[in-house]
């Protein structure tokens, strides 16, 4: 079984966020990059699979050089092979573009993704590559089983959850519950020794039109100063929500 | 240039977030001049289709023979609207699995997470980004968009005209199997929820959470937890909020015993108000909460209880 992972490089969880150049551009001055974290489930799974059912695993990144270092660990976990589609993931479409492109090229009979990127949070590549090639899409996974030549998913829906069925090839975006938060892998010295031999191939775009422009960002209003309530008078914090906030 | 709006049923009821996509819809619309038509899918009764005029819409096309868990047959069905150029979803997990899809059927760009109304001279609408850390001015480029507006962001706009029904018998299966489902009964879902009382560890246990659902009960709440509670089992990973579990945008948060992480408060900063009840005075929770109580929830949260009982007396 060939899998494919997506995964994208996002600023650590714990990252202030700053903006340059007269707010059009993220700052990442001193920001430490990351394994998308929905994303990280998904290549664990991958990886559990390798060594259940004997999968190879592909990691597939669209952006710059500075996109290796995510690579390079995605492989210390245990994923065989990397790529690196050379280009700044301007907007989603284009991204989806070239992910499908690459798919094209290569036979992949399972493709993960996350269910958003914590950075730009679109929640839009893996359902506009699964309709560029014409595949299942399976949002929100929070379980996933391989039977034969199919795969069952078990995905959150509002409130509460559901099991569907698919055929291979299909493409998923999964979550926390593909695999538990104890179960992720994390590099080894013998992974990390290994990474260095591992393919890291990079290719160039095929330079598609992008559909939407982010032009500039902002940060939320700085709040107000907490109001503090004594302990023994909760019912002055009633009597505030009631009369001064109106949320109750 | 007709606004089409994803008027999503839960067993043939609408629920607060479909009449708020409504609600964003004719307000887009009446800034053009246009009119707003729906669509929904499975068996609902007339007199809960029409209940989507009281927010605008003039038109429903209710096809009631599509699983509404197959998005792809969904967005099959989008694409005969041809002369709709705005498409707008809520942000719930059905709606977001049809929308990318949907926008490469049509050629459409496609922005997620929007708080503002769509600027049609400008071509821009602003969006949440970076787990609600900050928000993005986004230009569309192409003649066609869909939205998915944030939950919360906007609130009901009543506004009632003569909503005409259309029944449709199509047929159409697509590429998923659907095996079963399985609800979560009688609660209310976070991402409607006007109310949310939330728990971190400062809760010690899962046989303490009765404390949390009467309080949530008293005050018609939804409630949430921060990672690691759900992590360790207390609570259902559906409960987990933050900036890898649920963003949420209820009018009201209240915290408890959360010392307010950047990744927790990432996914509930968009909150209008919050509440936090926390034994540590120095809990980051408190320099982003409106309200705040130095306390043990132990003591506290009866006490809220009590004030909620009479209050509402
Ligand atoms: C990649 C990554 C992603 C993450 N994503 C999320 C996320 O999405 N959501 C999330 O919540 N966290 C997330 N976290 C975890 C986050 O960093 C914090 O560890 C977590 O939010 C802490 O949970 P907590 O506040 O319940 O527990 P703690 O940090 O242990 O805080 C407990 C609080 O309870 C208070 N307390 C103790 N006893 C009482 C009492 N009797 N009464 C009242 N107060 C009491 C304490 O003073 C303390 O402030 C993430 C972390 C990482 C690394
Ligand atoms: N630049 C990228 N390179 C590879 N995969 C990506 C990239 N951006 C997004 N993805 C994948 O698509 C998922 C959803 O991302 P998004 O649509 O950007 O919210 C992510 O979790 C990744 O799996």
């Amino acid at each position: 079984m060939n899998i494919l992972v997506c995964i994208s490089s996002v600023p650590d969880t714990t990252s202030k966020i700053n903006f340059k150049n007269n707010n059009q551009e993220f700052d990442d001055n001193g920001v430490q990059f990351v394994i998308n974290p929905y994303d990280e489930f998904g290549l664990t799974k991958s990886v559990m699979l390798k060594q259940e059912l004997g999968a190879k695993v592909t990691v597939l990144s669209v952006g710059g050089p500075t996109f290796e270092p995510i690579l390079r660990k995605a492989l210390a976990i245990g994923a065989d092979e990397a790529v690196r589609i050379n280009m700044k993931p301007l907007d989603s479409f284009v991204v989806a573009n070239e992910v499908s492109n690459y798919i094209k090229d290569n036979e992949f009979d399972l493709i993960i993704c996350g269910r958003e990127s914590i950075d730009y949070n679109g929640g839009a590549v893996p359902g506009m590559v699964s309709e560029l090639l014409s595949m299942p899409f399976v949002n929100a996974c929070i379980g996933l089983a391989v039977e034969g030549s199919k795969v069952i998913l078990l995905r959150e829906i509002d409130g509460g959850k559901e099991t569907v069925s698919v055929n291979f090839p299909a493409i998923i975006a999964g979550q926390k519950g593909l695999v538990e938060e104890s179960e992720l892998l994390i590099p080894n010295m013998r992974g990390i020794m290994q990474s260095r031999s591992k393919p890291l191939s990079v290719l160039e775009p095929s330079n598609q039109e992008i559909r939407t422009n982010s032009l500039s960002f902002s940060l939320p209003d700085k709040k107000q100063d907490c109001t503090m309530i004594d302990k023994n008078n909760v019912e002055d914090l009633v009597n505030l929500l009631h009369n001064e906030a109106k949320v109750i | 240039m007709s606004v089409l709006v994803y008027a999503e049923n839960w067993e043939g009821k609408f629920r607060k977030s479909t009449f708020e996509v409504v609600s964003y819809a004719s307000q887009l619309a009446k800034s053009i001049n246009s009119e707003v038509h729906a669509i929904t899918f499975g068996n609902i009764l007339e007199e809960e289709l029409i209940k989507i005029g009281d927010y605008g819409a003039v038109k429903v096309y209710n096809y009631n023979k599509i699983n509404k868990s197959n998005n792809q047959a969904i967005a099959k069905i989008f694409t005969e609207y041809q002369n709709f150029s705005v498409f707008i979803f809520s942000n719930s997990f059905a709606s977001r699995s049809i929308t990318p899809i949907l926008s490469i059927k049509i050629g459409s760009s496609y922005v997620s997470n929007v708080v503002s109304l769509l600027d049609f001279n400008n071509k821009t609408v602003r969006k949440q980004s970076f787990s609600s850390k900050a928000f993005e001015l986004v230009k569309i480029n192409t003649e066609k968009v869909i939205l998915s507006i944030s939950s919360n962001a906007f609130g009901l706009i009543e506004n009632k005209v003569n909503c005409n029904i259309e029944l449709l018998d199509t047929e159409l299966i697509g590429n998923l199997n659907i095996e079963s489902q399985e609800k979560s009964r009688g609660k209310i879902s976070l991402s409607e929820a006007d109310i949310i009382v939330s728990a971190g560890r400062g809760m010690k246990g899962p046989e303490n959470w009765h404390l949390i659902e009467s309080l949530a009960s008293e005050i018609g709440a939804a409630t949430a937890c921060s990672k690691p509670v759900s992590d360790s089992g207390w609570r259902p990973h559906s409960e987990h909020v933050g900036q890898t579990g649920k963003a949420v945008s209820p009018n009201l948060y209240i915290a408890i015993g959360i010392s307010g992480a950047i990744q927790h408060l990432a996914g509930v900063n968009s909150s209008k108000v919050m509440v936090v009840i926390n034994t540590d005075p120095d809990a980051p929770f408190f320099k982003a909460a409106d309200y705040g109580i130095i306390g043990d929830a132990f003591e506290v949260v009866p006490k809220l209880i009590e004030a909620i009982k009479n209050f509402k007396n």
